[in-house]
């Protein structure tokens, strides 16, 4: 098993194919769509696949260290163009493909219309500990 | 296996090792150990009297852990006699509330030693209830228990501060292993047959009445369902007869505070059979009270909600025009009152603007909703 995270952006990944601002949505494509990924847990719990997931604000910061005695300086609220994660989930699944396979499960959430969002979602592999030794 | 007899017992038994001369955070160890004991033990064997019971054992661990450290440190334990049994328990639990909202504490903190030392929860509870790993909740007890491990006990502190640690418990809410609001709610019972304070009893009325429409407020899909909205048949109406019977007996003692103030305008709410009855100039009184006492700007924000409702939209956003913009939630009021003034075009971007800054999902979501509805019907 290896874990992946996948990452749902706000903005700052390509745009999606169904690319319609969520406030111009109806009513019932918006619950649609959180049921969708609500249901999309739920299912991955069952298959012992579901590690963890939470949305994130849209509101962030950069933060830098900026020699001792002096306060972290800061950047941001973020400008219009920078990438800005939404909201992520961790899963643990057998095999790359299979993690490229929920991702584009979960990138078909539907949207406006009840089509699909076809949203491009990033997929990263975590790095883990040393392998145990099996010699 | 009566666990809730367990954590009633806790802060009795803590109070009963202090009185004796353990120092608190000793004292605190002790008692969970007992705990554990008690768990694995009664129920083979259940003990005729518990809390006796749970002072013999959480005493004896006590000891056994001061020796072992004396014999480290040759220092020696105060162990004296018994000490009069009954006598000073409801006392030892009050300064055990005051002591773990003391003021050197965090916010934070607080809540977690509140919840163990008077809820006696165990760190595994507070962990799931505060979705935190174990580990890191144990350090953030035992760095808590340091804090105030040089505070007399008998320092009285101040209610304020406890009562406002209590309803930030009960603000968590979560609902796992434990139900954060309902052990808030008992911790404050037990508070108020110690304390005859008339803010103790505003707080136990406000959770009361607030947890009287919890069933009501959200949506088999943890959608949010606004008050007006709610199916007032899933209000617990014995929950509210008995907020607004504590509330009534706090108001009858003429010493107004916020919490009295705020179960006030829960009350009217719960009062109303449907949303259209609700006595909205009553609530503004009692908002207005609300600003007199406290000047928040977040009982500002809601007052100019309520004098929409009142007095018309026109008003309330007058009431809104004062206050700073940057607020939470203001997006979120000024969309509600623009578009019942007749401004769905505003309302729509407000409420999109709202649903970027909401502070957790379902409000998100939520506002989502609300934008999406007015857009929807501007393009119809």
């Amino acid at each position: 098993m290896a874990k992946y995270l996948l990452l749902k952006h706000y903005r700052g990944a390509p745009a999606a194919v169904n690319d319609v601002p969520m406030d111009q949505w109806t009513p019932e494509e918006v619950s649609a769509h959180v049921r969708y990924m609500q249901d999309f847990g739920a299912r991955l719990e069952g298959t012992g696949e579901f590690v963890d997931g939470q949305a994130l604000s849209p509101q962030g910061t950069f933060v830098r260290y900026d020699g001792e005695g002096r306060p972290p300086i800061t950047d941001g609220p973020f400008a219009e163009t920078k990438d800005l994660i939404a909201g992520w989930m961790v899963i643990d699944v057998e095999t790359y493909e299979r993690a490229l396979e929920l991702a584009g499960e979960l990138s078909a959430a539907p949207g406006a219309g009840g089509k699909p969002i076809h949203e491009w979602l990033e997929v990263r592999p975590f790095l883990c500990a040393l392998p145990t030794i099996t010699e | 296996m009566d666990e809730a007899l367990l954590r009633t017992l806790t802060p009795t038994v803590i109070g009963i090792l202090v009185r004796r001369g353990a120092d608190f955070a000793a004292a605190e160890d002790a008692v969970q150990d007992a705990l554990v004991e008690a768990v694995r033990g009664w129920p083979d064997d259940p003990p005729r009297d518990p809390k006796g019971w749970l002072v013999t054992v959480a005493w004896r661990k006590f000891l056994d852990a001061a020796r072992a450290d004396a014999s480290r440190r040759h220092r020696e334990v105060r162990a004296e006699g018994e000490p009069v049994p009954g006598a000073g328990e409801v006392d030892d639990t009050l300064r055990l509330y005051f002591l773990c909202a003391h003021p050197s504490l965090t916010a934070a903190s607080a809540v977690a030693l509140t919840l163990r030392a008077v809820g006696g929860l165990s760190t595994r509870q507070i962990a799931q209830a505060y979705l935190v790993p174990e580990a890191t909740m144990a350090q953030r007890i035992s760095r808590a228990k340091r804090t105030v491990s040089g505070v007399r006990f008998n320092q009285p502190g101040d209610v304020a501060t406890v009562l406002r640690v209590l309803y930030l418990v009960f603000n968590e809410g979560y609902s796992g292993d434990v139900d954060l609001a309902a052990e808030a709610i008992r911790l404050t019972r037990q508070l108020a047959v110690g304390i005859n304070h008339e803010e103790v009893a505003g707080l136990l009325a406000l959770m009361l009445l607030h947890h009287a429409r919890r069933p009501a407020r959200t949506g088999p899909d943890g959608r949010l369902v606004p008050l007006a909205e709610q199916d007032r048949g899933r209000w617990n109406t014995r929950l509210i007869a008995e907020g607004v019977d504590v509330l009534q007996a706090a108001l009858a003692r003429d010493r107004l505070g916020e919490f009295q103030a705020q179960a006030a305008i829960a009350a009217l709410h719960a009062d109303a059979r449907t949303a259209q009855e609700t006595d909205w100039v009553q609530i503004v009184e009692w908002y207005d009270e609300l600003v007199r006492l406290t000047d928040s700007p977040v009982a500002r924000l809601n007052r100019a909600v309520a004098v929409g409702e009142a007095d018309g939209p026109r008003a309330g956003l007058a009431a809104l025009a004062g206050l700073d913009p940057a607020l939470p939630r203001h997006a979120a009021v000024a969309a509600y009152l623009h578009e019942r003034d007749g401004d769905p075009v505003t309302a729509a971007r407000l409420y999109a603007e709202a649903a970027r800054s909401a502070p957790n999902l379902p409000e998100r979501d939520h506002l989502t909703r609300q934008a999406a509805r007015l857009n929807m019907e501007l393009r119809s």
